[in-house]
């Protein structure tokens, strides 16, 4: 070993380690935004320890100094402005996209380095071509699954794709299929030496990335994501074989297995397994057929005054948010009702269902942005037992996260799933815009308990005329 | 390196990514995924050995620099997104009930 492999060998370790701690640190609440910067910081370093490496020995071409700046340039110029830029309540969208662009990086990768080998070892033959070109071709089906799934998942968090009923029928595994039998083909062929089938598979796999994801539902999109960031690590992990590079195959491989166990815990937050996710077909279009009991007979509807005078009289308030808030971009407003309540000496308190809004921790994300003190947030399991003793439920903007029928009723599609137990409380407001069903499609039960309340409205209109009448009364006027 | 010393880096890089996270708090799902996200991008490196090791006027250097560009929109996008949601934490918790 010489000088520039021994020092490019201490910083990979020195980045391996400080990714793993980064990634450790972003688990815990304390940590977590010092873990993202060592992260990044590691990331850099890495990058440093590379270019380094390569001044130090073959040297860098003037042309390749020309397209690596024009690349990171570009590259870093519109990542920054759109992760400054996009608002708060579409991060979902944003993360399917970044992850989208970096399966497409290790795609682009692994094609280059099919039609112009630059890796010295698969160049001389040191390094078997059968295994040079397996590596390629996983990171070529990985990376282009990674990308379309990751645009089809984004185009439907946004609403500009729906779930067409001609997705969900049962012809569309056959179809799956044969796009995966595709890709191995092609894969076989690329091995056999026939360069051309390269772009098959590519084909075959971009396919296969958008079949599998278009039926799935968007409250399923959250799983799907973390899924597809699980593979874009595994994309990595294979670039890193193709390029020979260790730092790149545990990097890849940690986000590989990190995002299986994050995709794991987001699927037990919805009692659904994840086989059920990608095979299962959207739950609202099953629904239709099996959970036809759909009427609502006892809808009790009621003016913001009323609702304004129940506060009032309230002792404890629980704050139930959803992605109805999110939408509505009703935080603030939020906030300022609770203030009013808590300047009465009201307890308040927030319910956070694990997969409230489009994605876990999307709501904590959110009520943070309004200045919503973090231990006024409850998790599911701490705050259910809660409910009994409280006298209002506000209901923001959630559904199926409050539909009673996951207790109650077997023939339920939600049945199983862990919600909140808000119909226990004393009174419970729902504001909603209308009768919709929530994102599953079903009837929510607790629309028609005798204790429920529906106040029609947008979050943000309902609730800072709330604030008014809130004024009217004196309420938090000391 | 040989194959199968990379295969060995490969299992115990998965083996420590499944270590290190055990028990996360939901707040910090979202974060998460968006950070791991952004060290996914780590393919960069490999767009910058394709990029440094092209033939003068291959067509790699433009395949490269595009995939370059695509990680790189991820690290650095993601990197200051997972900041941006994990700054609203950070802030100090507001005054309690008066």
């Amino acid at each position: 070993m010489n000088l520039p492999d021994i020092i490019k060998f201490v910083i990979d370790l020195l980045a391996v380690l400080l990714l793993a701690l980064g990634i450790k640190g972003l688990s815990k609440v304390r940590s977590a935004r010092e873990a993202n910067i060592l992260a990044a910081f590691a990331m850099l370093l890495s990058v440093v320890g590379l270019l380094a490496y390569y001044l130090g020995t073959s040297g860098i071409p003037a042309q390749s100094w020309a397209w690596i700046i024009i690349g990171s340039l570009v590259g870093s110029l519109f990542g920054t402005l759109l992760a400054k830029k996009v608002p708060m309540t579409s991060m979902p969208e944003t993360v399917a996209l970044f992850n989208g662009f970096g399966g497409m990086s290790s795609l682009l990768v692994a094609i280059g380095a099919f039609l112009f080998p630059f890796n010295e070892g698969a160049k001389a033959g040191y390094v078997e071509p059968f295994i040079n070109d397996i590596s390629i071709s996983v990171s070529i089906f990985v990376g282009a699954i990674t990308f379309s799934g990751s645009i089809v998942a984004m185009a439907k968090l946004q609403g500009w794709l729906s779930t067409p009923g001609w997705t969900q029928v049962k012809a569309r595994h056959f179809v799956n299929i044969i796009f995966g039998v595709t890709s191995l083909l092609a894969f076989i062929y690329l091995i056999s030496g026939n360069i051309s089938s390269i772009w098959l598979l590519v084909i075959a796999s971009t396919l296969l990335g958008i079949g599998v994801t278009l039926p799935i539902g968007g409250a399923d999109m959250p799983v799907v994501i973390s899924l597809l960031n699980s593979y874009s690590g595994i994309a990595a992990a294979a670039a890193g074989f193709v390029v020979d590079s260790q730092l790149l195959i545990v990097a890849g491989a940690m986000v590989g297995a990190a995002g299986l166990i994050l995709t794991q815990v987001m699927c037990k937050g919805m009692n659904r397994s994840l086989v059920s996710v990608l095979f299962g077909g959207s739950l609202s279009a099953q629904s239709t057929t099996s959970s036809g009991s759909g009427e609502y007979t006892n809808i009790t509807s009621c003016s913001v005054e009323e609702c304004a005078l129940t506060l009032e009289a309230a002792n404890r308030v629980i704050v139930v948010p959803g992605y109805g808030l999110a939408v509505a971009q009703a935080q603030h407003t939020l906030r300022e009702v609770t203030k009013k309540l808590e300047q009465n000496g009201i307890e308040v308190v927030y319910a956070i269902h694990p997969v409230a809004g489009r994605m876990p921790g999307h709501m904590n994300v959110l009520l943070a942005e309004a200045d919503v003190p973090y231990e006024q947030l409850k998790e599911m399991d701490i705050v259910n037992p809660e409910f009994p003793a409280t006298d209002v439920v506000l209901v923001l903007g959630a559904n199926d996260v409050v539909n009673p029928q996951a207790k109650n009723d077997k023939s339920s599609p939600l049945y199983g799933m862990p919600v909140l137990d808000v119909q226990e409380a004393r009174t419970v407001f729902v504001i909603k815009r209308g009768m919709s069903a929530g994102y599953s499609g079903i009837k929510n039960d607790l629309f028609d308990l005798p204790n429920t309340s529906m106040v029609f409205g947008d979050a943000k209109k309902v609730l800072s005329e709330l604030i008014s009448e809130l004024k009217d009364l004196g309420v938090g006027e000391k | 390196m040989n194959f199968d010393s990379l295969l060995w880096v490969l299992l115990l890089g998965s083996l420590l990514g499944l270590e290190l996270i055990g028990k996360v708090p939901p707040t910090l799902h979202t974060p998460l995924m968006s950070g791991a996200n952004a060290i996914s991008g780590i393919t960069m490196l490999a767009a910058l050995t394709a990029i440094i090791k092209a033939e003068p006027n291959s067509p790699l250097l433009i395949i490269g620099s595009i995939s370059l560009g695509f990680a790189l929109f991820n690290v650095v996008g993601g990197f200051f997104v997972t900041d941006r949601m994990l700054a609203m934490f950070s802030r100090k918790p507001t005054k309690k009930n008066k």
